[in-house]
């Protein structure tokens, strides 16, 4: 997960221009209680993908003679009909997880960035023609192309699974990135450095790009989401290398041997668990990134608690922003409209910086 | 009318795709599935069948990619979606049309439901940003990420194994004959009820979220300043001002998540064996029952595109911005 720990942690850096970004600023992104826990359990994931061979008390396939039994204390998520231990499953099971998600979640950017950043600069017939075979990959539904063409393949490995996923999955990213880049193309930042004769793909990458890493980021967080489910659920209904463990297998077992009819719930609940707990971090990283993109949406880092202490009735149309002044004792509580959209990736630093103080 | 034109040609052009994809998708895999399957199956398929199946799987050498594609669209034009092997010889659109109207049935009840449901809350939620109901985002957020079987086989160890207040598989009551007396209307309805309230839990919070954030994004907009300023009621600015913009992009955005709900039924159907395209679409990927597969595909695209064309049509009488150009 360090690569997208790198792209998040970027983030405010690259779309600052002042010279004021100390060490401290550059994590402003991870102040975000809601982003913060998402990193945690992603971390969390992390080292057992890691890790996990070594963490792992057990082979996942090494049979045993415990059939089927409750967690006890030497098998502490119990174990299937065939006496294999689940915790073991789970912990080796984390690793395919977390690196189809990355594959995929890579792959898929790559594609949308491509396809989006270049139909939002070129425009003309080239634009209508990229945006059109984007809104037909959308229009398409996902879950059944995927199955059809994994479905059809003599061999399902992780890897194949990450590229059906990333060749289907990357039109959202593009669309997002497309408007984004038609909207900063005309800025004048890049009109100036048109003006002095930077070359397209100078333009392209060193001032268009920088201002699209928070989309990019959370487009790819939100593949990744997506992976995580779409490997699991081909695992689930038996798409897919049986012997290579990951969550949705453990499903598979467990569904396929009665595990609901014998009220086994030790064998599917965790697993499950797992998946919905990566899925949620990875969510709550992405409102943390969309917070930052779009600061109406940010509670400026009050809480109701907080609120109602300081007595603001939260309104509709207005963003509390408190100021603490400096020494004095009596609080001062201001209102302040946000009349216009900030534009995305320019003006959030400052923001933050205000909302702070 | 210019709106609508547009998004008929886009919705013909994507059809073209979706049935051109169905055609390539078998022809760009590696090895011979078709020999293979005829070693599996044993002689259960006669040599014509064999031939049928070459020509739909593109694995006919005598004729150019061309020729093969012609040939595909006048077969699909003719409602002709090949046979399949596991129900051999009954033809793939029958099957796919009997399974249809189930899975119709299903994605309707449950997204008219998750949506009208998701609206509102998202609409109390984003209207009351900053206070208690702010808690209910980390708990849609884990909601959102929860895949639909898991969901489906907690549902099921819950409410039928453990309760044993729903049935854990079918479409209704197999002693009963399909006709139209309340009674069978009835059995499917007890039967459907725990897939269709799994389909709504698992997928409200993404419709929650979406009228939540366009909530806080549009009343912060002037013209709903304007009304609170006016002193207009909170109720009235809520409904008149706020959500009646706020709801446009979840219309718009229904159409995305249409597929993903979608194939998020089709899981559901495989889980509870609920007699839809999704368990179709199952009972052909674990036979490598290759053209009820394209079939299943086929139907699934051509059926989300039509739900697409209502969606826009709702959009439309919704935005009067659409009907004003042209």
């Amino acid at each position: 997960m360090a690569i997208d720990l790198t792209l998040l942690a970027d983030t405010p850096d690259v779309a600052t221009d002042d010279t004021t970004t100390s060490g401290k600023q550059r994590f402003v992104f991870l102040r975000n209680s809601k982003s913060l826990t998402g990193f945690v359990i992603i971390a969390f994931f992390g080292i057992l993908a890691i890790f996990g061979q070594w963490l792992a008390p057990y082979d996942p396939g090494a049979l045993s003679a415990d059939l089927l039994q409750g967690p006890s204390s030497a098998h502490w998520l119990g174990t299937n009909q065939l006496g294999q231990d689940i915790l073991s499953q789970i912990i080796i099971g984390a690793r395919s997880v977390m690196i189809v998600g990355l594959i995929a979640g890579v792959g898929a950017t790559a594609i949308g960035v491509l396809v989006g950043v270049t139909s939002g600069y070129i425009g003309g017939i080239g634009d209508e023609g990229l945006s059109m075979l984007a809104n037909i990959f959308l229009v398409i539904p996902q879950l059944p192309l995927i199955i059809i063409i994994a479905g059809q393949l003599p061999s399902v490995g992780g890897v194949t699974v990450a590229a059906v996923i990333a060749v289907t999955g990357w039109a959202w990213g593009a669309r997002v990135l497309r408007a984004q880049t038609l909207s900063l193309r005309r800025r004048d930042f890049v009109e100036a450095a048109r003006a002095s004769g930077e070359s397209t793909w100078r333009i392209i990458t060193a001032e268009i790009m920088p201002n699209l890493t928070a989309i990019i980021a959370s487009g790819f967080v939100a593949t990744v989401v997506f992976a995580v489910l779409t490997q699991t659920t081909l695992a689930f209904i038996g798409i897919g290398d049986p012997n290579d463990w990951n969550w949705g297998t453990i499903l598979f077992g467990a569904q396929n041997n009665q595990a609901l009819q014998r009220g086994a719930w030790w064998w599917f609940v965790p697993a499950g668990l797992c998946i919905a707990l990566v899925g949620m971090a990875l969510t709550l990283i992405n409102f943390g990134i969309d917070e930052f993109v779009n600061p109406r949406l940010r509670s400026v880092g009050m809480n109701a608690r907080s609120l109602r202490k300081r007595g603001i009735r939260p309104r509709i149309g207005f963003t509390p922003v408190v100021y603490e002044a400096p020494g004095a004792s009596a609080r001062k509580s201001e209102l302040v409209t946000q009349s216009e959209l900030i534009d995305v990736t320019e003006r959030a630093p400052h923001q933050t910086k205000e909302n702070r103080s | 009318m210019r709106f609508m034109v547009r998004r008929i040609i886009f919705y013909v052009v994507t059809a073209w795709a979706a049935v051109t994809l169905n055609f390539f998708i078998p022809r760009m895999m590696p090895g011979d599935p078709v020999t293979a399957l005829m070693g599996r199956l044993q002689g259960q398929i006669d040599s014509h069948a064999e031939q049928a199946l070459r020509i739909l799987l593109g694995l006919d050498e005598d004729k150019s990619l061309w020729q093969q594609y012609v040939e595909y669209w006048r077969l699909i034009l003719h409602g002709d979606l090949g046979r399949s092997f596991t129900f051999f010889p009954q033809p793939v659109g029958e099957i796919v049309m009997q399974a249809l109207p189930w899975t119709v049935g299903l994605v309707g009840v449950a997204t008219i439901i998750a949506f009208t449901l998701g609206t509102l809350v998202g609409r109390s939620i984003g209207w009351r940003r900053g206070t208690w109901a702010d808690s209910a985002l980390p708990i849609s957020a884990f909601f959102s990420a929860v895949p639909y079987f898991w969901l489906a086989l907690i549902a099921i160890s819950v409410f039928s194994v453990r309760l044993g207040w729903f049935p854990s598989s079918g479409s209704y009551d197999r002693a009963m004959v399909p006709n139209w007396s309340f009674e069978f209307i009835g059995s499917v309805i007890y039967y459907g009820f725990l897939p269709a309230m799994t389909i709504v839990v698992a997928s409200v919070s993404g419709w929650i979220l979406g009228m939540r954030n366009m909530m806080v994004t549009v009343s912060s907009e002037d013209y709903v300043t304007v009304a609170q300023a006016k002193g207009l009621k909170e109720r009235t600015v809520m409904g008149g001002y706020a959500s009646r913009n706020a709801i446009l992009p979840q219309v718009s955005s229904f159409a995305l998540s249409l597929g993903f709900v979608v194939g998020g039924t089709l899981i559901m159907e495989m889980v509870f064996s609920y007699q839809g395209i999704g368990y179709v679409l199952f009972t052909a990927v674990t036979t490598h029952d290759y053209p009820l597969m394209q079939g299943c595909f086929l139907v699934i695209t051509l059926a989300v595109l039509v739900a697409n064309i209502v969606a826009d049509f709702v959009y439309a009488a919704l935005d009067p911005r659409t009907r004003q150009e042209g």
